[in-house]
């Protein structure tokens, strides 16, 4: 367990009585004293502090923005060219059979784009963009800022005591901001289906920053335990389970992040990797889609449970990839994969019992943004 | 009888209890066998008879509250009642003192 990494917050944790366990190869918390329910109900009804430093920030730089996006567009099939500056963007890697190998997000900064990624996947992003980069565009890995996450309705009031300007960012703006004396990039996004921030700080400022954000009696902090089930409330997916690279756009039910102009008969369609697939799928459509369910009963759903179509049949017709019980919808929920149009009973095999579930729209709480 | 359910450490331990399953009323239990799923926000786990016997009555308060069981471990949070056929195999587990310090 020595060669875990540890984030520049992880005696902040560790202080605040945080339970850390292995994470994509960080030491992380995934829950403080308060516990996952609690700080869960926190974070939807006032504000929650998430240490995200673990995922990966990567500039991508070339002579100006236009280059730098095309380059990405290569490999990402959503439209990063036409990004506004100081917008972000949600997209995702695909490889040649149209399977996502990472999602991310993307952000316009002016005469670069700045690219957060998942933890785990870091290594193999940064490599695949580096090799795929053409000349004059370079891949640089920032290791030297942490990454904190503020979310809920009273994220704003609380980043706002530090910096006011914070209150005229919309959903999926970005913005250079001086926090507590340091320089921070924030972003008005997250992974909770609330509204609030997203903060890049120096290392040498997080601690410090946290601890001012922690002072707002609005704001306590959240573990990953709370992350995922605020995030399966969202209806929002996590890399390696509900999506993957044996999973396409269409099937993820994440077209949307597709805009018109990479697709077939826009401007700028295909050209990346995977393109005949994923935009083939688009038009004739997916063998199978994602979609949210919700258990009867209250016996949680998770991972790995197969779906059937009746108490009988031995060949499943799909599966759960997240699941487990909401906070704040107060029951079991899960997403999960079933045949495209398939509109029949399903049901969810548990412990040898078969039990029924219903399909339910996504996202099971409403999301909270600031548009 | 013997009234069976888990301590305030191993509450703790598991986290935020969400759905408990209780085994049926009349059903006869092997020591070992597992009779209880009990679900926390993190995973599920088992509780296993601790004995063999007669399974004589269930707390169905936890059917619609499972958090009792973080709340009152020891009280309103029991599990099961069970009619021992074999008292004596009690004799093995520790008393309470002795658990606590097991613990601490």
């Amino acid at each position: 367990m020595s060669d875990l990494l540890h984030t520049p917050l992880h005696a902040f944790h560790v202080d605040h009585g945080a339970k850390m366990v292995p994470f994509a190869g960080y030491d992380m918390p995934v829950q403080y004293p308060a516990g996952v329910m609690k700080e869960h109900i926190q974070t939807r009804d006032s504000a929650g502090l998430f240490d995200v430093s673990h995922m990966g920030q990567v500039i991508v730089r070339g002579p100006d923005y236009a280059t730098a996006a095309l380059a990405l567009e290569a490999l990402i099939p959503v439209d990063v060219l036409d990004l506004a500056p100081n917008r972000q963007r949600y997209g995702f890697f695909t490889n040649a059979q149209g399977g996502i190998t990472d999602d991310l997000m993307l952000a316009n900064r002016g005469d670069h784009v700045f690219v957060v990624v998942n933890a785990a996947c870091k290594g193999a992003d940064i490599a695949h963009m580096t090799a795929n980069m053409p000349d004059g565009v370079t891949v640089i890995e920032i290791t030297d800022r942490a990454l904190l996450a503020l979310q809920g309705p009273r994220a704003e009031e609380a980043l706002a005591a530090l910096n006011p300007s914070v209150r005229d960012m919309s959903f999926m703006d970005v913005a250079t901001v001086t926090l507590n004396g340091a320089e921070c990039w924030v972003s008005r996004s997250g992974y909770t289906g609330e509204d609030g921030f997203e903060i890049s700080v120096p290392n040498a400022a997080a601690v410090a920053l946290a601890t001012a954000l922690l002072a707002h009696d609005a704001v306590e902090l959240i573990g990953l335990g709370a992350r995922d089930s605020l995030r399966l409330e969202g209806g929002l997916c996590l890399y390696g389970h509900d999506v993957d690279e044996t999973v396409t756009p269409s099937q993820a039910a994440l077209t949307w992040a597709i805009q018109k102009v990479r697709r077939t008969g826009g401007a700028r369609e295909g050209g990346f990797i995977g393109a005949g697939p994923v935009l083939a799928e688009i038009t004739n459509g997916a063998p199978r889609k994602r979609v949210g369910l919700i258990p009867e009963g209250r016996a949680p759903m998770r991972e790995g449970v197969e779906l059937f179509a009746d108490e009988t049949a031995t060949t499943p017709i799909g599966k759960i990839t997240s699941g487990g019980f909401g906070p704040t919808v107060g029951g079991p929920i899960a997403m999960g994969y079933l045949p495209t149009g398939y509109d029949g009973p399903i049901f969810g095999e548990l412990r040898g019992k078969r039990l029924p579930l219903t399909r339910a729209k996504m996202p099971f709480t409403p999301a909270n943004f600031k548009r | 009888m013997i009234v069976v359910g888990i301590t305030e450490h191993a509450a703790t331990q598991l986290g935020d209890i969400v759905f408990v399953e209780l085994p049926d009323v009349g059903a006869t239990v092997t020591k070992d066998e597992e009779v209880v799923v009990i679900e926390s926000v993190k995973a599920a786990s088992d509780i296993l008879a601790p004995i063999d016997g007669e399974i004589v009555e269930v707390n169905d308060l936890l059917t619609d509250a499972p958090a009792t069981v973080n709340d009152d471990a020891m009280g309103n949070g029991w599990m099961f009642k069970i009619k021992a056929s074999d008292p004596s195999q009690m004799d093995e587990y520790m008393d309470e003192a002795a658990y606590k310090k097991l613990v601490e």
